[in-house]
C-alpha cells in the first residue's frame, strides 16, 4: 500500500496526471516480455523531465517503497517485472528528447527513453551510424539497452552497447545525480560508473541521461545466403571466414525446424531440406566489400555449401534478411508461448551445442527450432509451448535447465543479450562463483542499503 | 452464476486467441493512440492483458476495462505488426460485445444503430431536413469548411464539408446500368459516399460508366454494419446485416448477374469481406451461404479499376495544366485488412495533372477510426495532427486517400490548420481524367 500522503507528494513532483494508481493501470506494468509471473505495483509513475527522477527516487526510497524502471517493458528476462505488490513502477518512455548528435566529434547525447530505431533513424539522418540493433529496437528504449546491455545482429563487427556508452548521468538511491565519463574518447576521471551501470538491469540506479558514440556508416554491403547438409560445415565455415581475417557485420545461422518453420508460415521459398543456412553480409569500403565477399564466397565452397545464393540488388538482400526477421514472428505463431533463450557459447561449440540442442527437444519432446548469431556464437533455442499446459510446461522449464547446464559445459554464458533478471538469476554462481555472489552483494548493499532497487534481479539480494 | 462471472465466462472463450499474446509490446511502435499518450492501458498489449485478466477475475473493476478497451481505433496497426499474428480486432470486437451484453447499450447509440442505419430512408430524410438549413447554423471555418455550433455537443467543433442536398439513392433510386463489356458489378456505396460524400459516390459512377461497366446499384441498401460492431453491438450489427442480406439476395440469386460487389469505402470492404464472415454463425444456413458469395466477390473500387478492368494498361494523356503535387494516405481498412496500397496509386498515376508524392509514415491511422472520433475527440485530433504535419511536410496541394471516413478526419484537421491542401478521393482523381 502507498500511503495518500506519498501519492500527494508524487503528485507535486510529476503532476496528479502521470501517478497511476487505478488497478486496471497498474495490471499494465505487472508483466514484461518474459514467461514469468506477473507481480501488480502500487503505483506508476511517469516523470516528464529527467530532473523529476531523482525526487521521485528519495521520495520511494524514503517511504520503504521498491522501485523498478521501466522502459517499453520488451525485457526477455523480467528485468522489468515489480520485486513485490510494494513496488513503485517508474516509467523512462516520456523522458525521449535527443538531446544532441555532433557530428564532428562522434557522439549523441540522449534522455533515457529514446526509442532505438528513432535515434538510429536520427543518426542516419545526420550521415552516422549506431550500430547496436537488438531485435526490439522498435520499441526499446536506449536506457533499457544500456541497462540490458543489449546486442543484435551486428554484434560480430560493431560490438554490443556497453562499445557505445561514453557517459552517463544517473540518479542514486538517495536521489543524488551521479556523472561518469565525458564526451571525449578518452577519459580516465574517476571510477568507471558507466561500466557499472551498463546490464545492473535497474539495480544501482536510475539513468538520466547517456553520452552514446556513434561511428561513420558502412559505404558498401553484400549480402549472401548458404545453405549446409551438416551444422558441423556451417560452423566450420563460420570459424574459416574469421580464419581468413573477415569479419562480417552480420553472420546469422537459422537451422533445420526454425527454416521450416519460417516457410511454413511465409512460403518464401526456403530450403527445408537443409541442416542448416547462414545468412552473411560483409560491409565497409566498396573495394574491400567486393575482395571480402570473393572470399566468403571461396570459404562457403570449401566448407561444403550446398547452394550459395548472392544478392544482386537491394531488393535480393531485404529477402535474404527477411528468413531471417521472420523467424521469431514464425515460431511465435506456431503455439500460443515461446520461450526464447540466448545461451551463448565460443563460436568453436556451435555444432556441440547445436547437437545438444536436438538432443534435449527429443528428450524431452518438445517443439524447437534454434536461429541466432553464429558469429558470436550466441543462440536462441526457441521453445515453441502453452505454458497453460501444466504438464508441458514442466517439460520447457527442465529443458531450458538442461540448456543452461550444456552451454556452461562447453565453457559458454548463460545469457548473450537478454540479461538475467529473475529468470536465469539461480544458475549465476553456477556460472561464476560464490565469490562473485557475495562480492555483487556487498557492491549492491553499498550501493542500496535497504534493498530496493530491483533487488530480486541478477544476483538477488538477502534482505536479513 | 453472478453477473460478473458469466462475464468472464463469456471472455474465456477468448483464451485460446488470448494466450497467443507473448507480451513481447512491438504493437507499442504503431498504435496510434499509444503515439500520443504513452500509456500501456492504451496499446495493445495492455488491453489484452486486461481482458485477459477480467475473464480470469483478477481484475473485477468492469468499468475501467471498458473505458480503456473503448480508447482504440480499431485500425489493426497492432494486428499487422504482430509478430505472433493474435486476432487482435476479433478479441476486440468480441469483448466489447461482452461488455455491452454485460450492462446494455449506450440509448443513443441504440438509436442510431438499430434505427436509423437500418432504415435508409429515414437516414436521408433527417439529412434532407437538415441540409437546406445549414446556411443557418453552419459557421464557415475556411474555404470548404464549417462547423456546426448548434450541434457542439454532438459532434463536437468539428470543420465538416457542406451536406449534399440529396442522397445518392434518392437521386437514383434503384439503379440498373447494363453493361457493355460484360461485366456487372453491384454498386455498395456505403453510408458516407451515399449521404454525405456523393460527389465521390458520383465519381465512382461515371467511372464504372464510363468503362462498360454494367451497375447495379439498390436503393435499399443500408449501413454495413461496422459501426455497430465496433460498438459491441451485435444485435444492431446482424439487424442491418439481415436487411442488406435481403436486398442481395434479391439481386444475387434473382439473377442480376452479378460478377463483383464493388464499394469506394475501405471500411465497407474489409466489413463486407471480414466481418460478415467472422460472425456469420449468427445467420441463418441460406445467409450464410450468401455471406459467404459476398465475402468472395466483394471489391475494393480500386483494385476492381486495376486488377480487373486494367485500366492503367491504358496510355495515360498529357498534362492539360497545371500539375498539383498530390499524397497518398493509406486507409487502415482499405491497407491492413484489404491489403490494398498500390492500386489507388497506379489510378492516380493515370491522371497527368497530378504528381504523387509519397508522405512520411503514409499508412499510419489518420485518427478517425469512425465512432472513435465522436467519443474520444481529442485524441483523434492529436493523431490526426500527426498525419496533417507528414502531409503538409510533402508540400502537396491534395491528399487522395481510399476511404472517405479518412477524408472526413483529413478535411477536419487541414482545415483546423487553415492548410490549403484538397482531399480526394483516389476515385475523383482519375474520374478527373474521363469525359463527363
Amino acid at each position: 500500500m502507498v500511503s495518500p500522503n506519498l501519492i500527494k507528494a508524487l503528485e507535486a513532483v510529476i503532476g496528479a496526471e502521470n501517478v497511476f494508481t487505478s488497478e486496471a493501470d497498474r495490471q499494465c506494468y505487472s508483466y514484461d516480455s518474459a514467461v514469468l509471473k506477473p507481480t501488480i505495483p502500487a503505483v506508476v509513475l511517469r516523470p516528464t523531465r529527467t530532473e523529476q527522477l531523482g525526487e521521485l527516487i528519495r521520495l520511494c526510497y524514503d517511504a520503504g517503497l521498491a522501485i523498478t524502471v521501466r522502459g517499453s517493458g520488451s525485457n526477455l528476462s523480467g528485468g522489468t517485472v515489480p520485486d513485490t505488490s510494494d513496488s513503485a513502477v517508474i516509467l523512462t518512455n516520456s523522458l525521449q528528447k535527443i538531446l544532441e548528435i555532433n557530428t564532428s566529434d562522434l557522439y549523441a547525447v540522449v534522455e533515457p527513453g529514446v526509442i532505438t530505431a528513432q535515434f538510429a533513424a536520427a543518426v542516419q539522418a545526420k550521415g552516422l551510424f549506431y550500430p547496436p540493433d537488438p531485435g526490439s529496437m522498435s520499441v526499446s528504449t536506449l536506457a533499457g539497452n544500456i541497462c540490458e546491455n543489449a546486442g543484435g545482429l551486428r554484434g560480430l563487427k560493431y560490438g554490443v552497447t556497453k562499445d557505445y556508452v561514453m557517459g552517463l548521468e544517473f540518479y542514486d538511491y538517495e536521489g543524488n545525480l551521479v556523472k561518469t565519463g565525458s564526451r571525449t574518447v578518452k577519459c580516465v576521471t574517476g571510477f568507471n560508473l558507466a561500466g557499472l551501470m551498463v546490464a545492473s538491469e535497474g539495480t544501482m540506479g536510475v539513468i538520466s541521461k547517456a553520452i552514446l558514440k556513434l561511428v561513420p556508416p558502412p559505404r558498401a554491403s553484400k549480402a549472401m545466403t548458404a545453405e549446409f547438409a551438416d551444422v558441423q560445415d556451417a560452423a566450420d565455415a563460420v570459424a574459416a571466414m574469421i580464419a581468413a581475417h573477415v569479419v562480417p557485420c552480420t553472420l546469422e545461422l537459422l537451422d533445420n525446424a526454425s527454416l521450416k518453420y519460417v516457410e511454413a508460415d511465409q512460403k518464401i521459398g526456403l530450403p527445408t531440406d537443409a541442416a542448416a543456412m547462414l545468412l552473411i553480409e560483409v560491409d565497409g569500403h566498396p573495394g574491400q566489400v567486393a575482395d571480402e565477399a570473393a572470399i566468403v564466397e571461396d570459404v562457403l565452397k570449401k566448407c561444403k555449401a550446398t547452394a550459395i545464393h548472392v544478392a544482386k540488388d537491394d531488393a535480393e538482400k531485404n529477402k535474404i534478411w527477411a528468413a531471417r526477421r521472420n523467424a521469431l514472428p514464425a515460431l511465435a505463431r506456431a503455439r500460443p508461448t515461446c520461450v526464447l533463450e540466448d545461451a551463448t557459447v565460443p563460436r568453436s561449440q556451435i555444432p556441440a551445442m547445436m547437437k545438444k540442442l536436438n538432443e534435449i527437444k527429443a528428450k524431452y519432446d518438445l517443439q524447437m527450432g534454434t536461429f541466432g548469431h553464429a558469429g558470436d556464437g550466441n543462440l536462441h533455442p526457441t521453445i515453441l509451448t502453452d505454458k497453460r499446459d501444466k504438464e508441458e510446461f514442466a517439460r520447457v522449464e527442465a529443458a531450458v535447465d538442461e540448456i543452461f547446464d550444456v552451454a556452461l559445459s562447453l565453457g559458454g554464458t548463460l545469457s548473450g543479450e537478454h540479461g538475467i533478471g529473475t529468470a536465469k538469476s539461480k544458475w549465476m554462481e553456477k556460472e561464476t562463483s560464490k565469490g562473485t555472489i557475495l562480492f555483487s552483494e556487498r557492491m549492491r548493499r553499498a550501493c542500496d542499503p535497504k534493498g530496493l532497487l530491483n533487488a530480486r534481479k541478477i544476483t538477488g539480494y538477502s534482505h536479513e | 452464476m453472478s453477473d460478473i462471472s458469466r462475464l468472464a465466462s463469456t471472455l474465456m472463450k477468448l483464451d485460446d486467441r488470448l494466450a497467443d499474446c507473448m507480451r513481447c509490446g512491438l504493437c507499442q511502435a504503431v498504435c496510434p493512440v499509444f503515439g500520443v499518450t504513452r500509456k500501456e492501458a492504451d496499446v495493445s498489449r495492455g488491453k489484452l492483458a486486461l481482458v485477459d485478466n477480467l475473464a480470469h477475475k483478477i481484475i473485477l473493476d468492469v468499468d475501467a476495462v471498458e473505458e480503456k478497451l473503448n480508447r482504440c481505433l480499431l485500425c489493426g496497426s497492432c494486428q499487422a505488426n504482430c509478430p505472433s499474428g493474435v486476432s487482435i480486432l476479433k478479441i476486440f470486437m468480441e469483448a466489447r460485445q461482452a461488455l455491452v451484453e454485460y450492462r446494455g447499450l449506450n440509448p443513443i447509440k441504440k438509436l442510431v444503430f438499430r434505427e436509423l442505419l437500418t432504415r435508409p430512408s429515414l437516414f436521408s430524410a433527417m439529412l434532407r431536413m437538415g441540409a437546406p438549413f445549414q446556411g443557418a447554423v453552419m459557421k464557415k471555418r475556411s474555404a470548404k469548411t464549417y462547423d456546426l455550433p448548434l450541434f457542439h455537443k454532438l459532434i463536437g467543433d468539428r470543420h465538416i464539408a457542406k451536406l449534399p442536398m440529396r442522397s445518392l439513392h434518392a437521386k437514383y433510386g434503384d439503379l440498373k446500368v447494363p453493361s457493355k463489356n460484360g461485366i456487372t458489378v453491384l454498386f455498395f456505396a456505403g453510408c458516407m459516399a451515399d449521404k454525405y460524400y456523393t460527389s465521390l459516390g458520383e465519381a465512382s459512377l461515371k467511372v464504372l460508366k464510363h468503362h462498360g461497366v454494367g451497375i447495379v446499384m439498390p436503393s435499399k441498401l443500408t449501413c454495413c454494419g461496422i459501426p455497430a460492431l465496433a460498438s459491441g453491438d451485435r444485435p444492431g450489427f446482424v439487424m442491418q446485416t439481415k436487411k442488406n442480406l435481403e436486398v442481395l439476395a434479391q439481386s444475387m440469386v434473382m439473377g442480376d448477374g452479378i460478377d463483383y460487389i464493388v464499394t469506394p469505402c475501405g471500411s465497407c470492404t474489409a466489413t463486407l469481406k471480414e466481418w460478415w464472415t467472422h460472425f456469420a454463425p449468427e445467420f441463418t444456413p441460406a445467409e450464410q451461404r450468401l455471406i459467404a458469395t459476398v465475402a468472395e466477390k466483394t471489391m475494393d473500387i480500386n483494385a476492381f479499376l486495376i486488377d480487373v478492368l486494367h485500366v492503367d494498361e491504358k496510355p495515360k494523356a498529357a498534362p492539360s495544366g497545371k500539375v498539383t503535387k498530390v499524397t497518398f494516405h493509406d486507409s487502415c481498412h482499405l491497407k491492413k485488412s484489404c491489403g490494398i496500397s498500390a492500386q489507388p496509386r497506379k489510378l492516380i498515376g493515370m491522371n497527368p495533372n497530378y504528381e504523387l508524392v509519397e508522405m512520411a509514415e503514409a499508412d499510419r491511422c489518420c485518427g478517425c477510426g469512425g465512432s472513435f472520433t465522436l467519443f474520444h475527440y481529442d485524441l483523434s485530433k492529436e493523431i490526426g495532427q500527426r498525419k496533417r504535419n507528414n502531409i503538409v511536410a510533402t508540400g502537396a496541394g491534395a491528399v487522395s486517400t481510399g476511404c472517405p471516413a479518412c477524408m472526413l478526419q483529413l478535411t477536419d484537421t487541414l482545415s483546423r490548420n487553415m492548410d490549403d491542401v484538397k482531399v480526394k478521393h483516389s476515385i475523383e482523381i482519375y474520374a478527373e481524367t474521363l469525359p463527363d
